[in-house]
């Protein structure tokens, strides 16, 4: 699990952190059922504060990402939440954007855009 | 004993003519990570001295765990550890010899502890102060500081001059403190992104004022950047109720801004502009912007 804050982005620091956790529950890299770090490791590793931490997982529980098991610590939850799929069509989408708007740059149509997509996933495959 | 670890009421300081703290009210309650933030020679250390009763009140009050650090220095020092941002030791000890030293001050000094420290710092024992670099001088400093494991631990700018490996040291040390044993710390720093990482509560000096004390969080989102569009260009700074500190030219202008973001969105609207760009401002953003305006000729001015 590593994550990166840096405070003067914008966005909260302890927002930063339930984002990256969601981003990385919902693209697989953190998997269900998997511990996260306890609060004092992840703050001592981030160098924040250890409350920012715990808001933070406080955060992703009430959200139903994590749950957290009395006295072992802070899993993953089981189950594909709606939220996972959420997660996952916003991080699609944002990639989607940039790709509509470069190709709007570059005159190319929708329906070209779609082939293009298509030629390609055949050829990761 | 109350809640507070620290209570300053209206506490003032003038070195000859020159003022150099003016009516600093604040409390630092216990359990917490307090930032203490302003330019070099705002007030910090002037400040901090007053606490570990090293400067007398001479006007106002200053208690620490309930008790003037002045009156009563043996019980209020024992339970603070303490970096002063000079770090000033005997050179020509070595740091075996200075940690015994150390020890001579604190009955509650934990030899274990200590020696751990010493591990976890890679300082070698027969090593002399003298020829320590500024980042083993202040894993030594530090270590000191922690040793008897105080209830109160006071950083007087404590990654000041140092490289990025040594000040990832420290701020991971303070880390260690509060989320270990639920102590108190106060720490100043003119380095506001390494206050904004590890501080539950801030306070601002600024040329010997106390501008803002409140928790950070608090302070973040009592504050819009904003950026606002007007449909002809100004030839100076527009003003907004709340408005810090402005910057831009012709029609577009970014600003620090302090309130609700409704009104604020409704004021902008009054002066003829629309926000075109809305962000939450960093802790170093509302610094300068606070800063500036009390500066600049057209804010207020000390009285």
């Amino acid at each position: 699990m590593q994550l990166h804050v840096s405070p003067s982005d914008g966005v909260p620091i302890y927002q930063q952190v339930v984002n990256q956790i969601k981003y990385l529950v919902a693209s697989g890299r953190l998997k269900q059922g998997e511990q996260l770090l306890p609060v004092r490791k992840l703050a001592e590793q981030l160098i924040v504060n250890p409350n920012t931490v715990a808001r933070a997982y406080r955060e992703l529980e009430s959200d139903g990402v994590v749950e957290s098991r009395r006295g072992s610590g802070v899993f993953v939850s089981e189950g594909v939440s709606p939220l996972a799929k959420r997660e996952q069509n916003k991080i699609l989408n944002e990639r989607i954007d940039m790709l509509l708007a470069e190709a709007g740059h570059m005159n190319v149509d929708l329906e070209a855009v779609i082939k293009l997509v298509r030629q390609r996933s055949q050829q990761m495959r | 004993m109350s809640e507070n670890i620290v209570e300053i009421r209206d506490l003032t300081r003038r070195f000859w003519r020159k003022t150099a703290l003016t009516d600093i009210t604040l409390n630092i309650p216990r359990g917490i990570v307090f930032g203490l933030v302003g330019e070099n020679g705002a007030g910090k250390t002037t400040l901090i001295k007053h606490l570990l009763g090293l400067l007398k009140a001479q006007a106002g009050t200053v208690s620490v765990f309930g008790l003037n650090p002045v009156d009563d220095p043996v019980r209020v020092l024992g339970r603070i550890g303490y970096l002063s941002e000079s770090r000033e030791m005997p050179d020509w000890m070595q740091i075996s010899q200075f940690m015994s030293y150390s020890q001579a001050f604190y009955p509650k000094w934990d030899v274990k502890y200590a020696e751990e420290l010493r591990e976890m710092f890679e300082l070698a024992r027969d090593q002399r102060i003298k020829s320590l670099s500024r980042g083993q001088r202040a894993r030594v400093g530090l270590l000191a500081a922690l040793a008897h494991r105080p209830d109160f631990l006071v950083l007087d700018e404590p990654s000041s001059g140092l490289d990025p490996i040594v000040r990832r040291d420290i701020l991971s040390a303070i880390i260690r403190t509060v989320a270990d044993e639920g102590r108190t710390i106060l720490f100043s720093s003119h380095l506001l992104d390494e206050v904004e990482r590890v501080a539950d509560h801030v306070a601002m000096l600024h040329l010997g004022r106390l501008v803002i004390s409140a928790p950070l969080d608090q302070i973040l989102e009592a504050h819009h950047l904003l950026t606002l569009q007007f449909p002809e260009s100004l030839t100076s700074n527009p003003t907004l109720p709340g408005g810090l500190g402005w910057s831009g030219e012709g029609r577009e202008w970014t600003c620090v801004c302090n309130g609700e973001l409704e009104q604020l969105r409704s004021a902008a609207t009054s002066v003829g502009a629309s926000i075109v760009e809305q962000r939450r401002p960093s802790l170093e953003d509302v610094f300068l912007a606070r800063a500036r305006s009390v500066q600049s000729p057209s804010g207020r001015t000390p009285s």
